[in-house]
């Protein structure tokens, strides 16, 4: 189906966060890095919602709250001290961190604000050892281009990084708290995408600014995108953790699709005469019926002495198993909402039985007992009591929204591109100021410094790239996704190699490697300039940059030139070559006979086969060719 | 504008804000540069400089925006002060035993304004209740609000007044008190009151945050429900401070008023028991005591209460190079009484022995602590102690240096009898002796 995202008012906002690469975290002086070990400190913390003047407190929030959850935190020394645990106040903000971010703002042409408020963000899942997130705005109103379109960045902002969740077990939820306090940008650009490739474009875009910073981490887990998407007649979606750039497109497509599914679906409940207030929160006790039965999940809740509970849901028959995106159905969307609301496992539902070992029987039985009609859907859980009434709830709520339409809601990125729900939008966004940090003024002395040396934007590199080099178009857009991009310059300027080989080889040559398993970020950069110097000056060919790196790589902390010594890659004298090309005439005197001139080419090849790496292909071809002219 | 006390603001940036007669809570729109700004104006806090004004962006984030010749301000909507009206007080189960909350100042409940971004204090009953909730199966709560001070500007004049109001309390036949106290000077405020209500019938808990109220993480409603269940049901009738045990939420630990110490700048369990085991420990609403050496709950008992205090005590710490002048003054200025921290078993320079002689000649009470913290003085091992024991200064076992100086305090508020006062000093009156010590764990675990 081709949707016309433009008549559906496709409206995406995005907002960009990326790790810094800085020397300490944001608010103190711990490594801005991850442990895999064990964790040398763990400790347990409940996190209490706090009140606002009027007396609100978030209602997700406090459920959490009510429902015992506790928070078992994870640490080592290195990445962690009393800031992270919250046992001391924050140090003041480090500079290092706001530079960077200001060099990215002035870059998307953003105006700094002139003092700097850090604020807290409240967050009370168990990320923030706090109970909130710091942040602070850095400038606001930028725009970039993105194909000559001008896109509004509304606000460039610094803040601290979440802890990691490494796990749940029962109520415990369990962070490790390494990544707590790594700073990261964020770009938040005005809702103007209107289809999903832009959305690509753009956050391509943002990235490649990032990039040009020459500041900012790469890498798994160091870039997440958040979005916000909204379509005519659907309702505002916040989608958070979208961790790859190529999923952003599908994730929009995905969205769009379960809005326009879920308008569909609330329009002919609609028209079949389903009203909200129809949806009771009656339950009824199902657990004799399952006492036999085959379903393994069902068996093991009745033993754990647990009970079934089931819930009507009037006309829904066939709604549940409509699908919303591929492999996603409403009755999955229920089970999100079952399992956040209830802590169950999941759910079952008519729509999908007789299935996992429950029987037609035990169906029919269970439709008798909750007084179901033909047209009405059976919704049931097997847990406790309170987590299941809590599951059948929420699954009653979520059937009256979809009565409605598209209930607002904040999402998660799924790794397929779909998502599921996470939990209700937050309210007015619950930020009051971190008053242990004093506002930071940022002076006209400063930022004229900075502007002075702002890097290049990334489209004006690309054009002086393919000017001073000319390189094509297609090795320019990948020496600059690439993270080489400044090595490049040096190399060519300092090595007088071919630009086209410099470029070739740090983008396909190292991808080429790093598909075949080489670790090629364990070769410095120092060696690859020298690998090219000795190239330069004829020492080496160029085709046995693979064979050295991926030496290198293996062997860390050699030279450059105990690799060549050892894969026997020194070239060989021009004397020496004429000396072989010679023997290599002897040999094949028949075909020079034969052919003339044009044994060439095979000639060409026998001698390359033997001197891969050691020899200059040119050079190569033109000795042959004065040798055969000769004869 | 007719909050400037509160706002904050000076200066260029007072000024600019009353020409646009705009107040605090506004929504204001500030234009510079060509750049438009809109939001709500917040207060400046009182570090801030003159030249900048605060807004809270319409996404939440505050910026400060520098006040320059041509900054204009307008005002584009007037504040809506919120109005909260707190939710009805539970229904008091009346089989729950009575406590009274007395608040001096450290908030132990409080809540957010995220409009302005102001933390107010929650510290009625109701409000206690509703940030809270756990308090309302734990006991009947009472709370009055005696004192709004910083910890550090408590003064033994206010530790008379405390007393006084916890007897009263008391007497109106409450089953447990709970005091809420700011942690700095938490400790002496816990001696005190071991001294000043004597014979206690239920127990009397002082209770703190080390991290303020108003985050999610706050130590203080744990606290505070640990304070309410030992006031309530600890079988024990003493003055005690509780605590977080460790970093985690799991334990709250009671400690003897008089051989507590706050022993960390900033962390959580912050509070130890020093040359002592801690009274209890609270966990899961459990009470499991940690000595079989305590005063037992009786409301028969009588309370006897001496809320008197002299300030003419001095704690004086020793260090190498000290001028002993110091000791001079004191005595020129009519102290009564001046607790030496002295180096390692109890000694000072032999420099400051003509001061000290000097002291003792116009009936100072002069006597010895340890700065070592752990530990208990001795001034018979070495030829210095038993020179300073000569001199007439009195050794004072293992009691905290900062429990020594109010007790002397509170001797003399006592007597002015300086034999009397020798002679109280040296009793064991509240558990600030400990007769012996045992093996336990100092310092880092
Ligand atoms: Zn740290």
């Amino acid at each position: 189906m081709e949707i016309d995202y433009e008549k559906i008012g496709l409206k995406v906002g995005l907002e960009i966060h990326q790790q810094l690469n800085t020397s300490a975290k944001l608010f103190c002086k711990c490594k801005p890095e991850l442990f895999k070990e064990e964790p040398e400190i763990t400790f347990l913390r409940r996190l209490r919602p706090t009140q606002s003047e009027l007396g609100q407190i978030d209602p997700a929030a406090y459920f959490e709250f009510k429902k015992g959850v506790k928070i078992l935190y994870e640490a080592d020394r290195r990445t962690s001290c009393l800031v992270e645990m919250d046992e001391e106040p924050p140090h003041p903000l480090n500079m290092e961190a706001v530079e960077i971010v200001l060099t990215a703002a002035l870059m998307m042409k953003a105006k700094p604000v002139d003092e700097i408020h850090v604020m807290r963000k409240t967050v009370i899942d168990g990320s923030n050892t706090t109970g909130f997130q710091r942040t602070c705005v850095i400038a606001l109103n930028g725009e970039i281009q993105v194909r000559g379109k001008n896109v509004p960045i509304q606000h460039v902002s610094l803040e601290e990084d979440a802890a990691r969740k490494m796990g749940q077990e029962g109520n415990t939820i369990r962070y490790r708290i390494d990544r707590l306090g790594i700073p990261l940008i964020e770009v938040a650009t005005a809702p103007v995408i209107h289809s999903p490739k832009e959305a690509e474009e753009v956050a391509l875009a943002i990235g490649r600014i990032l990039r040009a910073t020459g500041k900012v981490k790469r890498g798994l887990g160091t870039i997440r995108q958040d979005l916000n998407i909204s379509i005519k007649n659907g309702a505002l979606i916040e989608i958070k953790g979208v961790q790859e750039l190529e999923l952003l497109s599908l994730v929009v497509e995905y969205e769009v699709q379960r809005q326009l599914n879920l308008i569909k679906i609330s329009r002919e409940l609609r028209k079949i005469g389903v009203k909200e207030e129809d949806v009771k929160e009656e339950f009824f006790d199902v657990t004799e019926i399952f006492k036999e039965t085959e379903c393994k999940v069902i068996r093991k809740a009745i033993n754990r002495k647990q009970r079934v509970l089931a819930l009507k849901l009037p006309k829904f028959k066939g709604f549940l198993k409509r699908e919303l995106v591929p492999n996603f159905r409403l009755g999955t969307e229920m089970a999100d909402h079952a399992r956040f609301w209830g802590r169950v496992g999941g759910i079952f539902h008519t729509d999908e039985l007789p299935a996992y070992g429950i029987t037609a029987e035990e169906v029919e039985k269970l439709r008798k007992t909750v007084k179901a009609e033909k047209e009405d859907a059976v919704v049931f859980v097997a847990d406790n009591p309170e987590n299941a009434k809590d599951a059948l709830k929420a699954v009653a709520e979520r059937a009256r929204q979809a009565i409605k339409g598209v209930p607002e809601e904040t999402r998660a990125a799924n790794p397929d591109g779909t998502t599921r729900y996470m939990r209700p939008r937050p309210g007015a966004a619950r930020m009051y100021p971190e008053t242990d940090i004093p506002p930071t003024q940022i002076t006209d002395e400063h930022l004229k410094k900075i502007s002075s040396r702002l890097p290049e934007l990334p489209e004006q590199k690309f054009e002086r790239l393919m000017r001073e080099y000319g390189l094509n178009e297609k090795l320019t857009r990948q020496l600059l996704d690439s993270e080489y991009a400044e090595l490049f310059e040096v190399i060519v300027n300092e090595s007088k190699v071919s630009p086209t080989v410099v470029a070739v080889f740090l983008t396909e040559t190292l991808k080429a490697l790093k598909r075949e398993g080489i670790q090629v970020g364990k070769v410095s950069e120092e060696q690859m300039r020298e690998i090219f110097r000795c190239i330069g000056r004829g020492e080496l060919a160029k085709e046995a940059l693979p064979d050295l790196v991926s030496w290198l790589s293996k062997h860390e902390n050699r030279s450059v030139q105990e690799a060549v010594e050892k894969l026997g890659l020194k070239m060989i004298s021009e004397a020496e070559l004429a000396r072989f090309i010679e023997k290599v005439i002897e040999e094949n005197k028949i075909l020079v006979q034969e052919k003339g001139q044009k044994a060439l080419g095979v000639l060409m090849g026998i001698v390359m086969k033997k001197l891969r790496g050691r020899v200059n292909a040119v050079l190569v071809g033109k000795l042959l060719k004065d040798k055969l002219e000769k004869l | 504008m007719s909050e400037k006390e509160e706002s904050g603001y000076k200066g260029e940036a007072l000024k600019a804000i009353i020409k646009a007669e705009a107040e605090i809570g506004d929504i204001i729109r500030v234009t510079k540069n060509g750049q438009v700004y809109e939001g709500i104006l917040i207060p400046r806090s009182e570090y801030g400089d003159e030249k900048h004004i605060v807004i809270k962006l319409k996404n939440g984030y505050n910026i400060g925006i520098r006040v320059t010749p041509d900054t204009k301000i307008e005002k584009i909507g007037k504040g809506v002060k919120p109005a909260f009206t707190p939710p009805p007080p539970p229904v008091q189960n009346p089989e729950l035993p009575k406590v009274a909350v007395i608040s001096t100042g450290g908030t132990i409940a409080s809540r957010v304004d995220y409009r302005t971004g102001a933390v107010r204090p929650a510290l009625t009953a109701s409000d206690l209740y509703s940030v809270v909730p756990e308090l309302s199966d734990i006991a009947r709560i009472d709370t009055q609000i005696l004192l709004s001070l910083f910890s550090e500007n408590i003064e033994p004049k206010h530790w008379t007044e405390i007393a006084k109001n916890v007897a009263e309390k008391i007497e109106e036949g409450t089953e447990g008190v709970v005091v809420a106290h700011g942690t700095d000077t938490m400790g002496y405020t816990a001696a005190a009151l071991s001294f000043a209500l004597q014979n206690l019938p239920v127990p009397v808990i002082l209770v703190g945050s080390q991290r303020s109220a108003d985050r999610p993480s706050s130590d203080a409603a744990t606290n505070l429900i640990g304070a309410v269940t030992a006031a309530a049901k600890a079988p024990f009738a003493e003055v005690a401070v509780a605590m977080h045990e460790t970093t985690s939420d799991t334990a709250i630990l009671l400690h003897r008023g008089t051989k507590v110490r706050k022993c960390h700048t900033s962390r959580r369990d912050a509070f130890k028991s020093i040359n002592a085991p801690s009274l209890a420990r609270i966990k899961d609403g459990k009470i499991t005591m940690l000595t079989e050496n305590y005063r037992k709950r009786d409301p028969t008992k009588k309370l006897v209460l001496k809320p008197e205090f002299s300030d003419k005590v001095a704690l004086l710490k020793f260090h190498p190079g000290m001028n002993p002048s110091i000791i001079d003054w004191f005595v020129e200025k009519g102290y009564k009484g001046i607790i030496l921290e002295g180096t390692g078993l109890g000694h000072v320079g032999r420099y400051c022995f003509e001061s000290l002689r000097n002291a003792v000649k116009h009936n100072v009470i002069v006597a010895m602590t340890s700065q070592c913290i752990w530990g208990r003085v001795n001034m018979n091992v070495y030829d210095q102690g038993r020179d300073l024991q000569a001199l007439g200064v009195i050794p004072l076992e293992d009691m905290l240096p900062e429990t020594a100086v109010v007790k002397l305090m509170w001797i003399f508020g006592q007597t002015e009898n300086v034999e009397e006062a020798k002679k109280l000093l040296k009793t064991n009156i509240t558990g600030e002796f400990s007769p012996r010590t045992t093996f336990d764990k100092i310092g880092n675990k």
